[in-house]
């Protein structure tokens, strides 16, 4: 029997257009249309989508832009709420931030390192416990005490990349990020990837490349117009998916 | 793995602490500079003050320069923090749609900075006080943490307003700023409240800013702790912040979503 860390069940989530509202000048002068249009213009974002990741698996989820995507790995965080369903979590959630997310440019590496990790949920005792084998991974020893506005792209990625990688994360959530940086690195973030899984780790893989995704993912999402089309075996739907195309 | 309410605690301590370092970090990248530059503000408007209040329109006031610079600083910490609350959860928007934390942590630290700050910058407030031969008195020792923990939850209130309803309303930076100089000039810093008008003392305490500037004052001044003015502006300060908490745990859940 698979267990269950992620439920989404009839989950619907929409967003009221907050263009209508960008100044409380315009808010205040037009105030009985603006509050209507809060109430009423929604944008859906997800429809009654029912979806489920078993404990240890790596569940890709593929779709066009606005398809729903990231509303889906929002709702995973936690960072968003949604509006009708049930939707229930087991586990700690580590998000692969994107390239130098929360990173400070003034700061060293090192600074950044310990800034990123509390506020990716370590306590500074961890991150410091970890901080040398953090250094060593990254390969930026020679850099770690400049500030990071000296780093290049890549060097960012990976030391973004092993703060993630040392967060010894429950549920991995990542979000297009293996797009970034050189070949070397992108086959560093897969190798890593691979040993998160065989160690047991769920990863969430948001991605647009359909290589990837059938080469790490155990199932494969599907979403469309913010609803669900198809899940099951990778080679299957990305095989529908690619039809459609 | 089950976090405790131990760690959940730990976490959050943790939290301040390293958003709190970085501000100070980035704020004070080259130490000697950095402070320089953060009290020379204050210090150019008390000359500005001075020449035009003092030199010109020829106030009758003793020692008006130590009078200004007693009242710059702590209102120089209120109107920063302020000032900067608009973009605070605008300018932290990729951590905020990506991972879930209290997201009231980032104005705590920002108006934690400020104050930490404010504190360094008392020691010109001193070397002010050693020109005009005069010292520091010892209330200071329970006054200053006093006014210390009142000015921080009041403008930790403010903070927590105008930066949760700036990502709805976002002319609110606008106003918050034109609404700062305008409150400045309404607030006893460049005047003392003895000079206002008998007509209008009734009510110069409708100004939050008025009893807590005052009592700064007095503290710096005479090492002077006035009751009256101290309940004053606890009451301001427990009210804005109840506001405040109030309007950011009614919105904080859809910060993700206007980002």
């Amino acid at each position: 029997m698979r267990e269950t860390v992620i439920t989404f069940e009839k989950i619907t989530k929409s967003y009221p257009f907050y263009h209508h509202i960008v100044g409380i000048k315009n808010f205040l002068f037009a105030l009985p249309s603006s509050l209507k249009a809060i109430r009423t213009s929604r944008f859906e974002a997800l429809r009654d989508i029912s979806f489920e990741v078993y404990r240890g698996e790596t569940f890709g989820v593929i779709g066009r832009n606005g398809a729903g995507k990231s509303t889906i790995l929002g709702l995973i965080a936690e960072v968003l709420r949604a509006d009708k369903g049930k939707f229930l979590i087991e586990g700690r959630v580590s998000p692969l931030l994107e390239l130098g997310a929360g990173f400070h440019p003034e700061l060293t590496g090192k600074e950044n390192i310990m800034l990123n990790g509390v506020l990716l949920g370590l306590t500074r005792r961890d991150v410091l416990k970890k901080m040398d084998e953090i250094i060593e991974f990254s390969e930026l020893v020679n850099f770690i005490d400049q500030p990071i506005r000296t780093y290049s792209s890549g060097m960012l990625a990976r030391l973004g990349f092993s703060v993630i990688t040392h967060l010894e994360p429950e549920i991995l959530l990542i979000d297009e990020v293996l797009a970034v940086g050189d070949i070397d690195f992108q086959k560093k973030c897969i190798d890593k990837m691979m040993d998160f899984k065989k160690s047991g780790v769920t990863i969430i893989l948001v991605s647009h490349s359909m290589e990837d995704v059938k080469k790490i993912c155990d199932r494969v999402m599907w979403v469309e117009n913010h609803t669900v089309r198809m899940i099951g075996e990778p080679d299957e739907v990305i095989a529908s998916y690619r039809h459609i195309e | 793995m089950h976090i405790t309410i131990n760690t959940k605690i730990q976490h959050y301590f943790d939290l301040i602490i390293v958003l709190t370092q970085k501000e100070i970090k980035v704020r004070y990248k080259n130490s000697f500079l950095g402070y320089f530059w953060s009290i020379a503000h204050p210090l150019a408007f008390a000359f500005v003050f001075f020449i035009a209040f003092k030199v010109i329109m020829r106030i009758q006031m003793e020692d008006y320069a130590l009078f200004l610079i007693a009242g710059l600083f702590p209102w120089q910490w209120f109107a920063n923090s302020v000032n900067a609350a608009p973009m605070l959860f605008i300018g932290n928007a990729s951590i905020i749609k990506k991972v879930n934390f209290p997201r009231n942590i980032i104005p705590f630290a920002a108006v934690l900075q400020d104050m930490i700050h404010f504190i360094l910058a008392i020691i010109v407030i001193i070397i002010f006080l050693f020109i005009y031969h005069k010292t520091p008195s010892f209330s200071w020792i329970y006054g200053i943490p006093i006014l210390l923990s009142i000015q921080f939850l009041m403008t930790y209130g403010v903070s927590l307003i105008i930066s949760s309803l700036n990502l709805f309303f976002r002319d609110l930076e606008r106003l918050t700023n034109l609404f700062i100089t305008l409150l400045f000039y309404f607030t006893p810093v460049i005047y003392s409240e003895t000079m206002i008008p008998e007509k209008y003392k009734s009510i110069i305490n409708l100004n939050p800013l008025t009893p807590m500037m005052i009592s700064w004052r007095n503290l710096f001044l005479d090492g002077r702790l006035d009751a009256f003015y101290l309940m004053i502006s606890l009451s301001y300060a427990i009210i804005l912040f109840g506001v405040g908490y109030i309007i950011y745990k009614k919105l904080s859940w859809r910060f993700a979503e206007v980002l």
